[in-house]
């Protein structure tokens, strides 16, 4: 953003920031971060043009700015949309947004095989994520799902047509990073798919890329694939002089092993920068080919990301509360939420669990029960 | 009687080529817009009251006046025969029969926002037509009417032909601007609208064939003239192409002051239902809006008479309206299955979603399939609600109105022919030998008459 460009205020989820003209809903809200921050899988900050195709980042505008208070008639992308002054927004506060950003995961799942065990992106997965945060337990699809023809994209890039939910990001790597693209969408509607046509290898220096810009397990590391699941290796931040890119990588450990290479990743899952400023793309040597530690100079543990499942219990800028029960109550302790004894029968206190012989049976409670 | 404006000399011989055409007064807009400036064309138009005749009906004049013009960026006019909609072929009869009319407008239309070199993005399946237009824009050239200094007032244009390779999303602005690139028929996200940053990033206007066409009699007979043909905001000539279970299928120009019944009944339109059948349903206009009982189709809800214009179509919003659309009038008598009507219209939809964005490429597909299930006598009570709730979650949704168009024909349907979806799930085998029939929209006329 050029110096000098006037800030905007915008509220999102009655939480209010300021960020310049021309930034979009999304990363307004990213800078509030939080729940308060959309989900998005086709967005990509570091790469132009993407978004918009998802629809999983839809919020509601329900006051279009200062000078036009209007609200926007329907829901927006807001990787798309860009703020004005005094635009008030609402994500996880709307109701109408919750439904659709349901609706849209029930989309996504509709095809998608759901073979997460056998799937090398589990646990890493922007999709299981979203699922989980935004999805309905059960689908009401009861037709078989859509299939593909196998592509072969060479040595180093295993295509799962049928995972992929077609959010063009690795369409727009190749397009921006790398000399010629040579796969792209083909056919349209449920039956579109990325392929290349006809049947060509990613033979590029940068094409690696496509793997960890895909937000599902559609293109994965044929280099990693099924060696190992991602929540047990162990993230390593490491360096090579490599004459192609930054070389400044994310090796996936387990013991003295490196299993796979990665670029670095931010807490969105997109691409961090290098310490140079500029997006940290990796080559494909660095990625495909340096599976020695002695390759690396290694930096030390990763800090990960929120989208893995090893994060578990070491998110990233955890506070713990300052303010504790005794503090807030005036020393006073902290009353029982709910006397169990006054809802479960189970445990009436006046029947002596020592005394029954053997086992406690249910028909030791019915005197209870009936009662 | 009826004003026409554009068809008038439809039946006259030869008029397909440029003798006819100028003998019985063609190109005299021509003559007339280069002596004016582009801001009184334009002037004329919004004064006209003329709305885009390609189904969202956006006042031309309005379009027209919001493109940019930055210093030293070209500027395109680019018109719209991706003419695709079921039902809907007005286009096609104009461009058949009547290239000169359409190239006259695009020429005044040119003149008035500045483009130098104009586009007409034709659809693949009318395989026969660029011939047509080519051998028209070849004969206007000819004659001075195109190419450098037209007239000798200094004004340059080309008018080239591009055909489409067969695909319904390349009729919305942005896929059509998208394939005329070159490139995959994906609808872009707006902003920016095309009038900022269209054809190759410089300012754009995308107009409908008929749009473009009724240019030529607006500038002919002035503006304010023209505004006074019609009803209300619905301005003008407007085609009809009517078609299904009536007498005389075809292409009407209607002034929007006649009613619907009318114009489904009378013998200077479509000349009744054949065989002595009852009418049960329409699609006014195209087979993406609503479909419409009998009897809220001659009536509004509130009892008054419906006319074949953009207001009174869409009387009622969705609930008990409809909308103008591109004009494709399909009419379905009593014999007609409802749910195989909408079988078939989405069907039609997931063939043509573009698969850019996950609730029309994932929704259009689920639909049809619930639809075929309902149809083939496998269908549940639930399908019916399931298929509610799941053209609720495409409708507004998607980028493009494609997924809306996907949405409302299934929603106008289950609202109000949902007796007949349950009859379908309720007597499977029966459904497969017979068809529905009339219910309580029977035909509003003996309702009338009773």
């Amino acid at each position: 953003m050029a110096e000098g460009a006037p800030l905007f205020k915008v509220t999102i989820d009655n939480i209010t920031v300021e960020v310049p003209a021309g930034t979009t809903i999304l990363n307004a809200a990213r800078k509030i971060g939080g729940d308060v921050a959309p989900p998005a899988m086709c967005y990509y900050s570091k790469l132009q043009g993407s978004g918009g195709k998802c629809r999983t980042c839809l919020v509601e505008v329900s006051k279009g700015s200062e000078k036009d208070p209007r609200p926007m008639p329907k829901l927006v992308a807001s990787c798309r949309t860009t703020v004005m002054d005094g635009m008030e927004v609402k994500n996880i506060t709307s109701p109408k947004v919750l439904d659709a950003r349901a609706g849209v995961v029930e989309f996504l799942l509709l095809n998608h095989p759901l073979d997460c065990p056998i799937c090398d992106q589990a646990g890493e997965c922007h999709l299981q994520d979203l699922s989980y945060e935004h999805g309905k337990a059960g689908t009401r699809y009861e037709f078989q799902r859509r299939t593909f023809h196998k592509h072969d994209l060479g040595e180093y890039i295993q295509l799962h047509m049928t995972r992929c939910i077609l959010c063009y990001r690795c369409v727009f790597t190749a397009d921006q990073l790398t000399a010629k693209r040579e796969h792209g969408v083909l056919d349209r509607g449920d039956h579109a798919q990325i392929a290349t046509f006809i049947e060509k290898n990613l033979q590029n220096d940068f094409i690696g890329n496509v793997i960890d810009v895909c937000p599902v397990g559609a293109l994965t590391d044929k280099t990693f694939r099924f060696k190992n699941r991602v929540w047990f290796t162990k993230p390593v931040d490491a360096h090579r002089d490599c004459p192609k890119c930054s070389g400044e990588v994310q090796l996936w450990m387990r013991g003295d092993e490196v299993f796979r290479i990665t670029a670095r990743k931010d807490e969105w899952g997109e691409i961090k920068d290098t310490t140079q400023g500029k997006p940290g793309w990796i080559c494909n040597e660095c990625r495909f080919e340096k599976k020695q530690v002695s390759d690396w100079v290694i930096e030390g543990p990763s800090k990960v990301n929120r989208q893995s499942v090893i994060s578990a219990n070491h998110y990233v800028g955890v506070q713990k509360p300052g303010e504790t029960f005794e503090n807030v109550m005036d020393g006073r302790q902290p009353r029982l939420f709910m006397d169990i004894h006054s809802v479960s029968e189970v445990n009436k206190p006046e029947i002596q669990l020592s005394l029954i012989e053997g086992p406690a049976h249910s028909d030791d409670f019915e005197v209870n029960n009936k009662d | 009687m009826a004003v026409k404006l554009l068809l008038e000399n439809a039946h006259v011989e030869g008029i397909r080529y440029y003798e006819a055409y100028r003998r019985t007064g063609g190109y005299r807009s021509v003559e007339k817009a280069l002596k004016m400036t582009p801001e009184a064309i334009v002037e004329e138009v919004k004064k006209s009251g003329l709305r885009g005749r390609g189904g969202a009906g956006f006042p031309a004049g309005m379009k027209w006046s919001f493109i940019a013009k930055p210093e030293g960026v070209p500027r395109h006019l680019v018109c719209n025969a991706d003419e695709s909609e079921p039902g809907t072929f007005k286009d096609r009869y104009l461009m058949e029969f009547l290239p000169h009319l359409l190239i006259e407008g695009l020429i005044v239309s040119s003149f008035a926002l500045g483009s130098n070199a104009t586009y007409i993005y034709i659809r693949g399946e009318y395989a026969w037509i660029p011939d047509i237009l080519e051998h028209a824009i070849d004969e206007a050239k000819a004659n001075g009417w195109l190419g450098k200094n037209i007239l000798g007032t200094g004004f340059d244009c080309e008018i080239y032909v591009q055909r489409g390779a067969g695909a319904y999303i390349c009729g919305e602005e942005t896929a059509l601007i998208e394939s005329l690139e070159g490139k995959r028929g994906n609808p872009r996200i707006k902003p920016p609208f095309p009038a900022v940053k269209g054809v190759w990033d410089r300012p754009t206007v995308v107009n409908n064939v008929e749009t473009l066409a009724a240019v030529v009699p607006i500038i002919n007979m002035g503006g304010d003239e023209y505004a006074k043909i019609g009803v209300g905001r619905s301005t003008g000539t407007k085609l009809i192409s009517a078609c299904g279970n009536i007498n005389k299928p075809g292409v009407y120009e209607i002034d929007m002051t006649i009613s619907v019944e009318e114009f489904i009944y009378s013998d200077e339109y479509c000349g009744g239902i054949p065989n002595g059948k009852k009418l049960k349903a329409c699609i006014p206009g195209g087979s993406s809006v609503p479909i419409l009982p009998a009897n809220l189709l001659l009536k509004t809800a509130k009892g008054e008479t419906r006319y074949m214009n953009y207001e009174s179509l869409s009387d009622g919003g969705f609930a008990t309206g409809s909308m103008m659309g591109s004009g494709g009038f399909i009419v379905l008598d009593e014999d007609q299955c409802v749910v195989r009507n909408t079988l078939t219209l989405a069907r039609f939809y997931r063939h043509e979603s573009c698969g850019q964005c996950s609730p029309c490429r994932e929704g259009t597909g689920w639909m049809e399939k619930i639809l075929k299930n309902i149809e083939y006598g496998k269908g549940k009570m639930s399908d019916i609600d399931l298929l509610w709730d799941i053209q609720r979650k495409i409708e507004g949704n998607t980028i493009c109105p494609l997924g809306d168009a996907a949405a409302w024909p299934v929603a106008a349907a289950i609202r109000h022919f949902r007796d007949e979806f349950e009859w379908h799930v309720l007597n499977p085998e029966e459904s497969q030998r017979r068809n529905y029939g009339l219910a309580h929209y029977a035909d509003a006329r003996e309702i009338v008459a009773a």
